[in-house]
């Protein structure tokens, strides 16, 4: 008898320990959060009276868009503008990984020395640490309006974003092959070509669509600040309050979009 | 003929793992290189080709010294160097065929690498490899889809077809199973008679390397402790190797911090009872 009571009044208690010191520091970051977003939301004024007239608004300008626009000459101009975005998004592709490349080898620190190591790894972080739009309107004004600042400005943001995962995928192979191809007495460049290119061929693929999807949409937009594609258009006839001209725009926009999208998703199953 | 002398490796760690090793191997013997896990047999037979560079000692193959050799004198030297894994390390995406002429990389141009363009000869000599190693039809495989004990066999043929003045094996066997392993000692015996080459094989099997060598090393904490013919290995001699037990000629106590093997240790359990320090 005094053993059963014992044992159920020294059960012992459990509790899943918390990723914060302790739970006042818990519900103390959760707290801080929350007033973060509050304090942001009454900063920036809104209000749930702006938020309704807004909706009205936003009726509005969907009914002035509809019909979208479809006269002769504007859907001529738009399919214009249409294969202009996907040539630079193509041009774009290919040059910015082909100076990825060697910015990749650098990064990855299993393969090249210290001091390359850095200076490829700080190439990386400039290269990202700007937005696509703000060096578009860079190269605007360096190289003028048109599809050239375009193609400057999304190869460029193809650098820090291919070079860095291509890096990182370069790392993650297996060096007991290269070691072995070394041993055999290849030179440095024979056996990368043996040890390492083999192995990171269909990441290399599966990146390079993928980059070339996330260029279409770049390319859709950077026309916005003056650089080519049918970002040009949508800037042009919104300053016009053409919104029917708007819809046709968005929509093309979506359709090339979309079926980049499609595009790479098969051809990133296919070799991965 | 290889022979080392006084050869040590400390790693930048400060761990010693090797510790004046002076061997002489030559003609078509089949050596096997046995100790516990951390010894230093993998940082000894990578000396040798200096895909771990020896802090102390000398590494001469014909009577050449490849130690302090540069670059280019290096590759030159390691032509003449076969090596087999024990991971295999063979180029998994890559067919059974590039693989095994990746062993005649220090002969070819970067150019002809790039096109996989090999003289007929080399591919001729690796074809006959192929049988030899019993891969025959084989070489359009991508080797993911061979097994270990294949893809060992492909990693043989590749050390072979260097026709190097020794063949290295590090740990060979410790990824197969017990019949395949006998089949790859096998096989790396018959190398030695029918290429009349040298094999040094490290390995932590000592049934295997009684069995198919003819002279055993022992090493024990970086050192050498035992060096002779197969039938000399006594039971006392195995106690001196693997359990670090005072050798009766030489009273050299080693208490040292445990070297650490950094490729064989951690890896796999070892059979064989270790010492305390160990």
């Amino acid at each position: 008898m005094a053993t059963g009571s014992s044992t159920s009044t020294d059960r012992r208690t459990w509790r899943r320990p918390t990723a914060f010191r302790n739970r006042y520091t818990k519900w103390g970051v959760y707290g801080a959060v929350l007033a973060l977003v509050v304090w942001s939301i009454a900063s920036l004024r809104i209000t749930p009276g702006r938020f309704l007239s807004g909706l009205g608004y936003g009726y509005e300008l969907i009914e002035s868009m509809l019909p979208p626009e479809t006269g002769n000459e504007n859907t001529l101009r738009l399919l214009d503008r249409m294969i202009e975005t996907i040539a630079m998004a193509m041009v774009a592709t290919v040059s910015g990984i082909a100076i990825s490349l060697p910015v990749a080898f650098g990064a990855a620190g299993n393969l090249s020395p210290r001091p390359t190591y850095y200076l490829s790894r700080g190439i990386i972080s400039v290269t990202r640490a700007i937005d696509g739009l703000i060096v578009a309107i860079i190269a605007v004004i360096a190289l003028g309006f048109g599809p050239l600042a375009g193609i400057v400005a999304i190869s460029f943001k193809t650098i820090g974003f291919f070079s860095k995962l291509f890096a990182e995928d370069l790392e993650d192979i297996d060096m007991g092959g290269v070691e072995a191809v070394r041993a055999t007495g290849a030179t440095r460049f024979q056996s990368v070509v043996y040890g390492v290119v083999p192995q990171v061929v269909p990441r290399f693929t599966g990146l390079a669509v993928y980059r070339w999807d996330i260029n279409i949409r770049s390319s859709t937009i950077v026309g916005i600040v003056g650089a080519g594609g049918l970002g040009v258009l949508l800037q042009r006839a919104y300053s016009r309050y053409e919104y029917d001209y708007v819809a046709a725009i968005l929509i093309a926009i979506i359709l090339v979009v979309l079926v980049a999208e499609f595009v790479s998703a098969v051809v990133r199953r296919r070799v991965q | 003929m290889l022979e080392t002398e006084n050869l040590g490796k400390t790693y930048p760690t400060g761990d010693e793992a090797l510790r004046d090793v002076s061997v002489t191997i030559d003609g078509r013997e089949v050596v096997a290189m046995i100790g516990p896990s951390g010894a230093g047999k993998s940082t000894f037979v990578r000396c040798i080709n200096r895909l771990v560079e020896p802090t102390t000692g000398r590494v001469l193959l014909d009577d050449r010294e490849l130690t302090g050799l540069d670059d280019d004198e290096l590759r030159n030297a390691r032509r003449e160097i076969g090596m087999v894994f024990q991971e295999y390390n063979l180029v998994e995406r890559l067919t059974v065929m590039e693989n095994v002429l990746s062993g005649r990389l220090g002969y070819v141009s970067n150019w002809a690498a790039l096109r996989r363009n090999f003289p007929p000869e080399d591919v001729e000599r690796a074809y006959e490899l192929l049988e030899l190693v019993g891969l025959d039809d084989m070489e359009n495989k991508r080797v993911d889809e061979l097994s270990g004990g294949q893809r060992q066999r492909v990693g043989i043929a590749r050390a072979v077809v260097q026709e190097p003045k020794i063949v290295l094996a590090d740990e060979p066997t410790s990824s197969l199973d017990p019949e395949t392993s006998r089949d790859v000692m096998e096989l790396l015996t018959d190398i030695a008679v029918e290429r009349d080459v040298p094999v040094l094989i490290n390995i932590h099997e000592v049934d295997l390397a009684e069995r198919y060598a003819d002279r055993i090393l022992g090493l024990h904490d970086g050192e050498l402790v035992f060096d002779g013919p197969t039938v000399e290995l006594t039971e006392e001699s195995k106690g001196v190797i693997y359990r670090g037990e005072e050798p009766p000629e030489s009273a050299t106590a080693v208490g040292t911090t445990d070297p650490t093997d950094a490729e064989t240790t951690g890896r796999r359990a070892e059979p064989e009872p270790l010492s305390a320090e160990d």
